[in-house]
């Protein structure tokens, strides 16, 4: 006859052994770290700010990305979703920034959104693999289902390009895009390089949205594409190149 | 068993009343957080992190150092912590639940908690400090509940108990070393981003812990008439003094880098901690009272005339465990974001609702103590 407390101690022991088998089996047949020369492709953004900065006050690309995304519009800027967003360059680029920098680069926002980095700390630190780089074309996607909303990732991102859901979005949210999700309170969303857009033969929102041709979008393995043509006939900078991130949205400055 | 904790008097019934009120407000408060999302909390875009998860890297603390009364007493055969030993890992048991409580309140979807066994990824530290935190909390029960039955038979322990014991010892480092993994592998956030976070964290758990264990051991003689010893709570004080001094020694090590490599990122982190930056002060007067009672706190441990009055050693282990809660608590987690990656500064109030969810946390970890600690002593008083 099994007592109280034995029963107790075989429930407590059979229910852990039940917890860990999918912990063991996903941990062996676990991946190992991926470098960038796995991916067939590796997609990136050039952006031009000789264009982008022509036109005061342009807000085209964000606005489209935004109404695409279904991107709620907070006023609190402490609860904002941004996948696009415009930053000072003082701000985007704190290391290249001096003091007797031209005035006309050095106050001006310009567009930042993820990076979609070569070696992304985000998709390193998440414990859930909501996030990942994705093999065939580098995309960094983003699975808000899978989500627990711990915000690791944005712990993780150099350059502020996750939001969290810290409010329920849907209530933000003026007219709804039927062809796109939205998503719920308490998980992390970001740009994804329009992999909705891709998959239909489209560009991502905010290129085909500039009306001054600034954003260049293509595949950096392909040595005819666009962006490898931008890319060694102008000089260009990234964001924090130095923590090894290998961030792909590049800037002719 | 556990029944022993369901037989007290009326003060023990009121101070577990007490407690399940404030547990009972920070449940209802937490409804409203998870109704409304955690926009209710100080949090924001720039400050990820708030209240809740330096509340989990202090308890986190907290539960290891029961290390420090397990290693003497079973590696050394130092029989004066026989008393406290079970103390100390009950201790252990508490505040590794509060961290996985305080886990779960900072999740913005606490039901998909599943995940992260269904979709485990190797790559994050926060798997791997799930996985160290259960395995202490399951060593800790183990441990707890082998050697209490052994003692309530009047028996000594089985044999297979001993290494399960050994084993606790650097799975307790572990816990502490995982946890500043968590932080001091992201190369966003230069004020985490220092190889001595670790040894760091260790050090103030090692000083905190056992600075909690004298006082809770002082509680005990008053209200539970349960007197542990002198020698036991001398020995504690050695091992917090040693422990402040070496959390001293690698604060200044830490400043001592930044300021002289004067790098704005390194720099900017500590100058808002202790100066400000611009309009921003938040924590300024934190983290000198922190910094003042550090000082307070070893004046009175170094010297074993003052260590070795009571009510002197008393004053220290409340400064010392207050200067490293100010520390870890409030001062470690958040301004790893302040400044932020842009070189903003946002700075982070907790919000009411994030100060009455974390009472509620507390409340429930001083509860399992109480409810521990009744049942360890009701034991050792009938067998005695």
């Amino acid at each position: 006859m099994m007592d109280r407390r034995d029963f107790m101690k075989y429930a407590g022991l059979s229910g852990l052994s039940l917890a860990s088998i999918p912990l063991l089996k996903k941990l062996s047949a676990a991946e190992l770290p991926q470098g960038s020369s796995h991916a067939t492709k590796q997609l990136a953004m050039v952006v031009n700010l000789r264009k982008c900065l022509e036109l005061d006050n342009c807000t085209k690309c964000i606005e489209a990305c935004n109404q695409t995304h279904n991107i709620p519009l907070i006023d609190n800027p402490d609860d904002n979703i941004r996948w696009i967003w415009k930053e000072r360059f003082d701000r985007a680029f704190e290391d290249q920034e001096h003091e007797h920098l031209t005035e006309s680069i050095r106050w001006s926002p310009l567009v930042v959104m993820c990076n979609h980095c070569e070696n992304p700390p985000c998709v390193r630190v998440c414990p859930t693999q909501a996030t990942w780089k994705r093999e065939k074309d580098g995309i960094v996607m983003m699975d808000w289902h899978r989500c627990i909303g711990c915000r690791y990732c944005m712990a993780a991102c150099p350059y502020g390009s996750r939001s969290f859901n810290w409010r329920d979005p849907r209530q933000h949210l003026a007219k709804i895009q039927p062809d796109y999700p939205t998503r719920t309170k308490g998980v992390v969303e970001k740009c994804t390089f329009c992999d909705e857009r891709l998959s239909r033969g489209q560009l991502p929102s905010c290129v085909e949205a500039c009306s001054e041709k600034a954003l260049t979008f293509g595949d950096l393995s392909d040595h005819k594409s666009e962006v490898r043509e931008l890319l060694s006939s102008a000089y260009t900078i990234r964001r924090k190149p130095s923590l090894g991130t290998g961030p792909q949205v590049y800037y002719i400055v | 068993m556990l029944e022993k904790a369901l037989y007290g008097d009326r003060k023990y019934w009121m101070w577990i009343i007490s407690l399940t009120g404030v547990m009972v407000i920070g449940g209802l408060f937490y409804l409203h957080q998870f109704r409304n999302g955690l926009t209710v909390t100080g949090m924001s875009r720039d400050v990820t992190w708030g209240l809740y998860i330096a509340q989990f890297t202090f308890l986190v603390g907290v539960a290891a150092s029961a290390v420090m009364v397990v290693l003497p007493y079973y590696l050394h055969n130092y029989k004066a912590f026989g008393k406290i030993t079970i103390l100390g890992e009950f201790l252990a048991i508490s505040a590794v639940t509060m961290c996985v409580l305080f886990i779960v309140v900072d999740m913005g979807q606490p039901f998909r908690v599943i995940n992260l066994f269904l979709h485990p990824s190797p790559r994050s530290m926060m798997l791997w400090d799930t996985v160290a935190l259960m395995g202490y909390l399951l060593l800790n029960v183990l441990i707890s509940r082998v050697t209490l039955s052994a003692e309530r038979k009047g028996i000594a322990p089985p044999h297979w108990i001993k290494p399960v014991i050994i084993l606790s010892i650097p799975w307790a480092i572990s816990i502490h070393t995982v946890t500043a993994f968590l932080y001091s592998g992201l190369a966003a956030r230069p004020f985490w981003m220092t190889a001595v976070l670790a040894p760091r964290f260790l050090a103030s758990a090692f000083a905190s812990g056992p600075a909690l264990l004298i006082l809770v051991c002082l509680i005990l003689r008053k209200v539970a008439k349960y007197d542990v010893g002198r020698e036991p709570i001398q020995k504690l004080a050695v091992i917090a003094t040693y422990a402040m001094c070496a959390n001293v020694f690698f604060f200044l090590m830490e400043v001592f880098t930044a300021a002289y490599s004067n790098i704005p990122e390194h720099m900017a982190h500590f100058e808002y901690l202790y100066f400000g930056l611009g309009n921003h002060h938040a924590l300024v007067p934190w983290m000198w009272t922190s910094a003042a009672l550090a000082v307070l706190t070893l004046i009175l441990l170094l010297n074993p005339k003052f260590r070795a009055k009571e009510n002197l050693l008393v004053v220290a282990c409340a400064a010392l465990f207050a200067s490293i809660w100010i520390d870890k608590g409030m001062g470690m987690v958040v301004t790893g974001f302040i400044p932020s990656t842009a070189g903003q500064v946002h700075e982070y109030f907790p919000s009411v609702t994030e100060i009455f969810v974390a009472l509620g946390i507390w409340a429930l970890g001083i509860l399992m103590v109480t409810a521990f600690y009744k049942i360890a002593l009701s034991l050792r008083r009938s067998a005695a």
